[in-house]
């Protein structure tokens, strides 16, 4: 699985970051930065939840 | 309270998903997921393709945002989930049988869809002021063909906007038509803004903001009359005596859910469809979104309608397992949320994470500086929610605290 974000969507909400911290960061300078851009099978349902939750649907995964 | 309990179980054929945005939409995306390879009929009351309410007040009211960013990824694609797609279908009756579970939603158009199971996810409706019936110029903003008409009445370049209730809506509308370069007008009957969701010094630092962009906030005013000419609004007349000339108001003063068409079931309607706290209403019958009144063990257990986006998406998934647990014969177990939105506004993107509280204190930045973060705590001291303003991190963790019951020092340490 690849996780693509569109930053020019992206808006730091950090619901991502709540759901799979292991995969995303939003630092104190409200930037999101990606952690794991190809994470393991036990990180899959987290990082599907976090794209389904992210309100401005900025995640796209890209399952292999 | 529904006493759904437990059941014996039965097959699911068909499931009816009553309400076609966010909540439903999830809802029928969970099912799939599940490899339910039953029908799932969707009814929608609105005739456009599910879409995302958010934008409707932000980017797509600015100009920015075109109608096909707006759709919905799981049913963007018309053969998506295999759904039978009732849209423009209004649900107007529902006879169920609480033996079996058994439902059967009549239409609008005479069509009644029979289900063994029943998502009921249909939302709420803009709450209207009678005064402006018929007047032309005067808009509420919920759906899509709300957004496109105040969008069009916008590209007409109205000298001013007039704003009615300074909720959330309210001051987006508000930061998005100011940025416009059209004067606005707020009218707010409480002397503080987002009154019901806030503390009065938050509020009033958010009016603050507001001013500072040029915005006429007006609090403790109510409109009189909206006045016209050739049928058209002219003004809007205040209780204070003042009148404010403008060609377009927007009136945002909260909503109703829509439940109308439970009316005559078993089912426990009271502000809402009543659930029990694993979102089960009846044998059969579960609930999501904004329509939804349950016992959330997030916020001590009371019953609340929790209308906001992210509660949408995450109770339509947890409705649609508690159906397919209600059928295999298995307990719920409880949904228990923690609240959590955002609003932006101009550069701003404050985050309320639970609850507000009767006591509070700024525990990073300062209200009149563009990042801080308040902690709410109960009348007994307890944590029970998180107001950020530009502090997104800040807000996710508040949430996650919340949701470990951790205390007043922990909050202190990771929110300082």
């Amino acid at each position: 699985m690849k996780v693509v974000v569109n930053f020019d969507l992206c808006e730091s909400n950090a619901v991502c970051m709540g759901i799979a911290p292991e995969v995303f960061e939003v630092r104190d300078d409200d930037f999101l930065y990606i952690l794991n851009e190809d994470p393991g099978p036990e990180l899959h349902d987290k990082v599907r939840e976090s794209a389904e939750r992210c309100p401005k649907q900025a995640i796209t995964l890209e399952e292999s | 309270m529904p006493e759904a309990g437990h059941h014996p179980g039965g097959e699911l054929r068909r499931i009816a998903i009553v309400g076609a945005s966010l909540a439903g939409v999830h809802a029928a995306q969970t099912l799939r997921r599940r490899e339910f390879d039953g029908e799932i009929v969707l009814v929608g009351d609105e005739p456009d393709t599910p879409y995302d309410r958010p934008p409707l007040s932000k980017g797509f009211l600015a100009g920015s945002t075109d109608e096909d960013r707006l759709l919905l990824r799981p049913t963007a694609d018309p053969d998506a989930l295999d759904l039978d797609r009732r849209l423009g279908r209004r649900a107007i009756a529902l006879a169920h049988d609480t033996t079996t579970g058994a439902s059967a939603v009549s239409l609008d158009d005479g069509a009644v869809v029979e289900a063994d199971g029943l998502v009921v996810a249909t939302g709420a409706r803009l709450r209207t002021l009678p005064a402006t019936d018929g007047v032309a110029g005067v808009f509420g903003l919920r759906t899509l063909a709300d957004a496109r008409s105040l969008r069009a009445a916008l590209d007409e370049g109205p000298d001013r906007v007039v704003v009615v209730g300074f909720g959330f809506i309210g001051a987006e509308v508000a930061a998005t038509v100011r940025e416009r370069g059209i004067d606005v007008t707020i009218v707010e009957a409480a002397d503080q803004p987002l009154a019901r969701v806030l503390d009065p010094d938050s509020g009033a630092a958010i009016a603050a903001v507001h001013r500072d962009h040029g915005v006429d906030v007006r609090l403790g005013a109510t409109v009189e009359s909206f006045d016209t000419a050739d049928g058209r609004l002219a003004g809007v007349q205040l209780s204070d005596g003042s009148r404010i000339e403008a060609s377009v108001a927007v009136v945002g003063i909260g909503v109703i859910p829509n439940t109308e068409w439970l009316t005559g079931t078993s089912l426990t309607v009271d502000n809402g469809l009543v659930l029990d706290e694993s979102t089960l209403a009846a044998p059969g019958v579960v609930g999501a979104g904004d329509v939804a009144r349950w016992p959330n063990q997030g916020v001590g257990g009371a019953l609340v309608r929790i209308e906001q986006w992210d509660n949408a998406v995450e109770m339509g998934g947890v409705a649609a397992d508690r159906l397919l647990s209600w059928a295999a014969g298995v307990d719920g177990e409880p949904y228990a949320p923690i609240p959590w939105f955002w609003s932006d506004q101009y550069d701003r993107k404050y985050q309320l994470a639970g609850l507000s509280g009767p006591e509070y204190e700024v525990v990073q930045g300062g209200l009149d500086e563009e990042r801080f973060v308040v902690l709410y705590r109960t009348a007994q001291g307890a944590p029970c929610g998180v107001l950020c303003g530009n502090r997104p991190r800040q807000a996710i963790v508040a949430r996650q605290l919340l949701a470990a019951g951790a205390g007043l020092d922990e909050f202190h340490d990771r929110l300082s």
